[in-house]
């Protein structure tokens, strides 16, 4: 974003800033927060059955008539050009159709680059796609196999000899450290954002750490591999994808291709995990470009090292934290600043200061991102972009101050919990990050805690425990759009093209829709993951459950009046306005009088009608401007660390919520609990290994990334304080990604208290544990 | 994957008839020379499964076992003999993989298959001697934390990944194997071979013979022997450091001892110096220290595997004190 | 000779390469049995052949000829559950549900595996033939199937359920 951008959002602050509360979004709070049934109700998953029995059809398993297969190929240097480019052996190997390279693939334009303001903008990256003869990174794609079987495809694409030169290469961090760019902003924040003279008020500290942590790449690791299937019919295209974005998905590849919107059809309703790694990358654009080159649908599913080549992770950070306190043990000052890659083509910084400026008071404050330039595969959102590095780093270091100062861990972050956002003073919509706490450590038994490092051991064994803060903001996205259609026989169905990855975004919706139409469970019926439903933003930041609950707020308004006016005179609701009614017992009754209802069955029948159908979008998401939104947690680890051979084992792990509304305590508690499972494994064994000679990626395997394997995992013991938040839709902030947040510095703090060792770069392996 | 043909072996003769041709490979459970195949390290024209040959595990002449390489490793891990007189080896191939590979993997398969370095793997975009002969090793100055501190060379520092063959080598293991010239026999300690300047040849096997069977001879280990693998997680990773000890103790110092180690070595790292050093002597720490100094004294130690010498050491000496202590 | 596939014969492909994995997926159109990465190492392609559980991407479809294949369509129907997919629904054993079917047929051979007093890495006494699953068992049992949603949790919960061992 650039400087005009950060005045224009700057002012849009202000002004809102102005307006009263109860004008904007949820200046009233939503009447649902009092008045639920459905919502809050422990609901099994509605697509569990399709799931559990392998019923449920994924992108990669739709059945297409007169399929063919694609394969890849992807550059082993990182920066150079195709010299010498053989297809021959490859063109004439059994089954192939039709091998595809920058000299036959079709001249494209780019695709946007994600961006805050264009939600159709999506690209993570603005690099041509197979146009020339130019690599800009190791993995890239340089040609392309299409044939009879994927055995075909996979064979062909060993027959191909490319010849390169290589050019030198941005591979190594730290020597990019040197000429790394300081962004004007970071997503829609300021990037160098200064409160009083933080250097200074630190160096007169009574109580000082500052420190450099670093966490390594990571990749997302879904564990559905990326598949696309694409088919031209007519001049209409078909996409079956696995996709967190299928109506942005839609319009950018109709700009891409030079179609209408209402041309492209993107087809996604089973996400087999995304965690921001299902978006728009070169493979889906391949795809469709080759199937109308070869007439028939193509199938590009990629190989799992395939997706660690094309499909970038999460970027690699160098942290500082610095922290100064009074002798009291309130801070004076907190920087954070630090160097994360994004390369000039990329598009997602990631933000891991934003966190930083929203827990802790001070007198002075400092933050500032610079990204590094490298030669790589662009880096994307990962679960909880930025806060769950950023956490990482700032919760260590608030550990080495209490440490320092002989002061309990929580004692310390009560004494600094801000009341207002610290850096911007508005206020917390809502916010009870010190209720999180003290139910989480009443909980967990922090009173067992032994401040003294090492002092608590079982056999060869020495245990520990700490905790951290966790934070992830609210947000709602503009553009959400549902469409209800009430039936004659009462039920109702709900439409939008949000996508399910795992979320239980159906599940959730229906409670909800239950609820706001005053109908049954079983009355309703959730329709999404198809972009020619109303459309829906993607499902990133948390945001997708407040996103589309607000356009079903917006749609049931509007299916009131409409209902309303269906009504007439003869109707016992007939005369009472919108604002005088409810939905209620399947009709409209009057809120002052509830014995005047009138039921949707009979409404419809009498005006000689199948059915209803309105479409809205919701509200512009204002509230997020006037106030502080956030979703906070505080997380606790006990853990065991072997003197033997340094090895962690996590025994316990719970983590204290505090995000508004849980909407369904069961899917909520799963998500929760798999945010913080991604949690250990970012705290203990996940790395991207990325060989810095060379610019490639060594470990593109499951086998030999770690993520944590059940022995890993323990009983994950998840509460929340269910406080609603006035002003969102339903009370409700985002669960997705807070429960990874907070976990990597809680892991790492019970380390530090079970072996008095600080391990400030992640993961935390055993060798460095190890005694020297 | 280039084009195969496949065929089934019904008989050792069978198989050695089949297999003898370029391009030709055994299929055991398919779980490394698939994967392989994929990756494009390996390239054979023509598989010839070997699972339906011998797979019984039963008492040998001499009170041993006899274990035939198309045994699932499963099996052997589940099998009474093996749970009774060599837990060691129960416990190793327990703790290898997971139990869908240890449900395909034969043992003949196991004692052959390739190293995981990462650099070896990776056809497209890394140099490796052991792939590609005087090409070079990319995992010298790279990532080579699974990588040999002992018996590599300048060529090579490539571990073997299995955890069962450290117990076999432990345990005196020997390795059958039939060829054109008919039967002859081999240690598992001398079957595979150090990298030298010819990474690429691993074993002592030629392309035409095949592993028929792994014999054991009676173990006095059973009461006092453990196998303890450290990795980078709880469970389904390669060991970073792994240890077979076996001990028989007389009065308060060591009868019989048989120490071996994975992760470390391009092969299961058999440590003779260590058992010369304790036989006879009480496990006190320095007797131990000084051992484990006696075999590891020539280590290589690089940036990315130099913790593994102290590793090796504290979990040897955990394992020894433990085993040493009075019998459970 | 043919290959079995819950109940019913179907010939070995032509193409010796074919994997189990894809005879299943993309030839018999049984897409219950998932692919997360080919390499051997996330388990969402397991079932069961000749009731013991492996891995289909690593066996050549021509491997199972004159063998018997069970996939998670012959394990149970959204109609008549099985117990441990029920079970699986009610512990909120998965979240995407894309490790789920391997997760459920690598559960249901462990649990016939643990019937048959097979010890595990864990199992204290390898000598003893009765096996006590502990939930730690469960988990060592089940960390050939990886789950990236983190829902291990449930997933444990689910087969601690239906071993009849379950504790709060
Ligand atoms: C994800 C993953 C994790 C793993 N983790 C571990 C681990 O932690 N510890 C561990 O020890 N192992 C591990 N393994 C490796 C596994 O143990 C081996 O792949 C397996 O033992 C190989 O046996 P196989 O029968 O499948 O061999 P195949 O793949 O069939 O064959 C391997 C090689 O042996 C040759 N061969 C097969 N049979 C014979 C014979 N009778 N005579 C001569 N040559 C023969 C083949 O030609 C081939 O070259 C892992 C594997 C995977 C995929
Ligand atoms: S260590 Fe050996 S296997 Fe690995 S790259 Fe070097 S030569 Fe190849
Ligand atoms: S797909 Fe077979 S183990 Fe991952
Ligand atoms: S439920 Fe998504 S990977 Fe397990």
């Amino acid at each position: 974003m650039t400087k005009i951008q950060n005045a224009v959002i700057g002012s849009v602050r202000t002004v809102i800033g102005w307006v009263p509360a109860g004008w904007l979004p949820g200046g009233s709070p939503d009447p649902l927060i009092e008045r639920r049934a459905a919502i809050g109700r422990q609901a099994s998953r509605l697509d569990g059955p399709l799931k559990v029995t392998g019923e449920a059809r994924f992108a990669a398993e739709v059945a297409v008539d007169n399929l063919s297969y694609a394969a890849l190929v992807h550059s082993p240097i990182t920066r150079g050009r195709i010299m010498r480019l053989d297809t021959d052996a490859a063109d004439a190997a059994p089954g192939v159709i039709l091998v595809v390279t920058h000299r036959n693939m079709p001249r494209l334009g780019t695709l946007a680059l994600i961006g805050m303001s264009d939600m159709s903008a999506i690209g993570n990256s603005d690099l041509p796609i197979l146009q020339d003869a130019q690599v800009h990174y190791n993995g890239q794609v340089v040609a392309a196999v299409i044939a009879e079987t994927q055995e075909q495809a996979d064979h062909a694409v060993s027959l191909i000899m490319i010849d390169y030169t290589a050019e030198p290469a941005k591979t190594l961090f730290e020597e990019a450290k040197a000429t790394a760019r300081t962004p004007a902003s970071v997503l829609i924040e300021k990037n160098h954002v200064t409160v009083g003279n933080a250097e200074r008020e630190l160096s007169r500290s009574a109580h000082i750490v500052d420190n450099v942590y670093r966490t390594p790449p990571h990749n997302h690791n879904a564990i559905e591999l990326h598949t696309v299937t694409a088919m031209w019919e007519g001049d209409g295209l078909l996409v079956h994808d696995t996709t967190q974005m299928v109506a942005p998905s839609a319009t950018a590849l109709a700009k891409l291709f030079g179609l209408k919107r209402e041309q492209v059809r993107v087809l996604s309703p089973f996400v087999g995990g995304g965690f921001g790694g299902k978006g728009m990358w070169d493979h889906q654009i391949v795809a469709v470009a080759v199937a109308r080159m070869v007439g028939r649908p193509v199938r590009l599913t990629l190989s799992r090292e395939g997706v660690y080549r094309i499909i970038g992770g999460r970027t690699p950070s160098e942290q500082r934290v610095a922290i100064g306190a009074d002798a009291a043990g309130r801070f004076t000052a907190l920087i954070h600043s630090g160097y994360s890659v994004m390369p000039p083509y990329g598009a997602c910084p990631e933000q891991y200061t934003l966190g930083s400026r929203a827990i802790y008071d001070a007198k002075s404050f400092e933050f500032l991102q610079r990204h590094v330039d490298l030669d790589i595969v662009p880096n994307t959102f990962m679960r909880a972009p930025g806060e769950a590095i950023g956490t990482f780093a700032v919760e260590s270091a608030v550990d080495e101050m209490a440490h320092a100062m002989g002061v309990d861990p929580i004692d310390m972050r009560m004494a600094n919990i801000a009341e207002r956002h610290p850096v911007s003073g508005a206020p917390f919509s809502q916010h009870a990050l010190k209720q999180a706490f003290t139910d989480g450590a009443e909980r967990f038994g922090w009173n067992r805690r032994v401040a003294e490092p090492g002092s608590r051991r079982e056999g060869e064994w020495r245990i520990g425990i700490g905790c951290a803060a966790g934070s992830f903001p609210y947000a709602r996205m503009p553009g959400a759009n549902v469409r209800i259609t009430l039936h004659g026989d009462g039920s109702a169905t709900i439409a939008c093209s949000a996508q399910e990855m795992g979320m239980g975004t159906a599940t959730v919706q229906v409670q909800h829709a239950a609820d706001r139409l005053g109908l049954p469970l079983e009355a309703i019926r959730f329709e999404l993951g198809d972009s020619d439903l109303p459309a829906s933003p993607m499902a990133g930041g948390s945001s997708q459950t407040a996103s589309v609950a607000g356009a079903i707020i917006a749609a049931a308004e509007k299916l009131t009046g409409e209902m309303l006016r269906l009504a007439g005179n003869a109707s016992p609701v007939a005369g009472l306005r919108a604002g005088e009614v409810r939905l209620t017992d399947g009709g409209i009754a009057s809120i002052a009088d509830p014995s005047r209802h009138d039921s949707f069955e009979s409404i419809l029948a009498r005006a000689a009608r199948d059915d209803m159908t309105v479409t809205a979008a919701g509200s512009m998401p204002l509230e997020m401007f006037k106030f502080a939104m956030h979703s906070t947690s505080a997380v606790f680890c006990e853990l065991r660390v072997s003197d033997v051979t340094g090895e962690v084992r996590v025994d316990r792990l719970l983590g204290s919520f505090d995000c508004g509304t849980i909407l369904n305590p069961k899917t909520a508690a799963s998500q929760f609990r798999g945010g913080m499972i991604m949690g250990l494994g970012l705290a203990l064994t996940e790395e991207t290994l990325f060989d810095g000679r060379s610019g490639r990626i060594m470990n593109a395997s499951l086998a030999d990334y770690h993520i944590p394997t059940h022995l890993d995992v323990p009983q994950i013991d998840v509460m929340w304080t269910d406080i609603p938040d006035p002003r969102s839709p339903l009370g409700a902030r985002g669960i997705g990604e807070i429960g990874i947040t907070g976990v990597g510095a809680a892991v790492a703090n019970a380390v530090f208290n079970a072996t008095g060792k600080r391990v400030r770069d992640l993961p935390i392996t055993l060798d460095k544990l190890l005694p020297d | 994957m280039n084009p195969i043909s496949y065929s089934r072996a019904a008989s050792v003769a069978d198989a050695l008839h089949m297999a003898g041709g370029q391009g030709a490979r055994l299929l055991g459970g398919g779980t490394n020379l698939v994967d392989l195949m994929r990756k494009g390290v390996d390239t054979p024209s023509q598989l010839v499964d070997v699972t339906a040959l011998p797979d019984g595990i039963d008492r040998a002449e001499d009170g041993g076992l006899i274990i035939g390489a198309a045994a699932r490793n499963s099996a052997v891990a589940a099998h009474p003999l093996v749970r009774s007189g060599y837990p060691m080896l129960a416990r190793a191939i327990l703790a290898a993989a997971s139990a869908q590979v240890r449900n395909m993997a034969t043992v003949g398969g196991n004692v052959m298959q390739r190293t995981r370095c990462l650099y070896f793997n990776d056809v497209a975009g890394a140099r490796c001697n052991k792939r590609v002969p005087g090409s070079g090793c990319d995992a010298i100055g790279g990532f080579n934390r699974y990588h040999a501190i002992l018996g590599g060379s300048d060529a090579c520092i490539a571990t073997h990944p299995s955890d069962m063959c450290v117990a076999l080598a432990a345990l005196d293991g020997q390795v059958h194997i039939a060829g054109p010239a008919g039967e002859r026999t081999v240690p598992l300690v001398a079957f595979h071979r150090l990298p030298g300047e010819r990474p690429d040849i691993e074993t002592v096997l030629d392309p035409t013979e095949i592993v028929v069977a792994i014999t054991l001879p009676p173990s006095p280990f059973a009461a006092r022997s453990a196998y303890r693998k450290v990795r980078d997680r709880a469970s389904y990773a390669f060991a970073l450091v792994s240890v077979a000890v076996g001990l028989t103790m007389r009065e308060d110092r060591v009868d019989a001892i048989s120490v071996a180690f994975g992760g470390i070595a391009p092969k299961p790292w058999r440590a003779a110096r260590i058992e010369d050093a304790l036989r006879g002597a009480s496990l006190s720490p320095s007797a131990i220290e000084k051992a484990f100094e006696a075999e590891f004294a020539d280590a290589t130690l690089l940036p990315g595997n130099g913790f593994k010498r102290g590793l090796a050491k504290r979990t040897l000496s955990a394992m020894l004190t433990e085993l040493g202590g009075p019998a459970q | 000779m043919t290959i079995k596939v819950n109940g019913q014969d179907f010939p070995p492909p032509d193409d010796a390469r074919v994997s189990l994995l894809d005879l299943l997926r993309e030839q018999l159109h049984l897409t219950g049995t998932k692919v997360g990465c080919n390499q051997g190492a996330c388990g969402a392609c397991t079932v069961l052949l000749d009731s013991r559980r492996v891995l289909s991407c690593l066996t050549l479809a021509v491997q199972a000829d004159g063998r018997s294949v069970t996939t998670i369509e012959g394990l149970g129907t959204a109609e008549a559950l099985h117990p441990l997919q029920a079970a699986f629904i009610e512990h909120d054993g998965f979240q995407c549900g894309y490790c789920t079917p391997g997760q459920i047929c690598a559960a249901t051979a462990m649990l016939e595996e643990v019937a048959a007093g097979m010890p595990s890495y864990l199992t204290v006494d390898l000598a003893a033939d009765r096996i006590t699953l502990s939930r730690e068992e469960v988990q060592e049992r089940m960390s050939g199937n990886l789950c990236r949603c983190g829902a291990h949790n449930g997933i444990i919960d689910a087969i601690l359920d239906v071993a009849g061992e379950h504790r709060p």
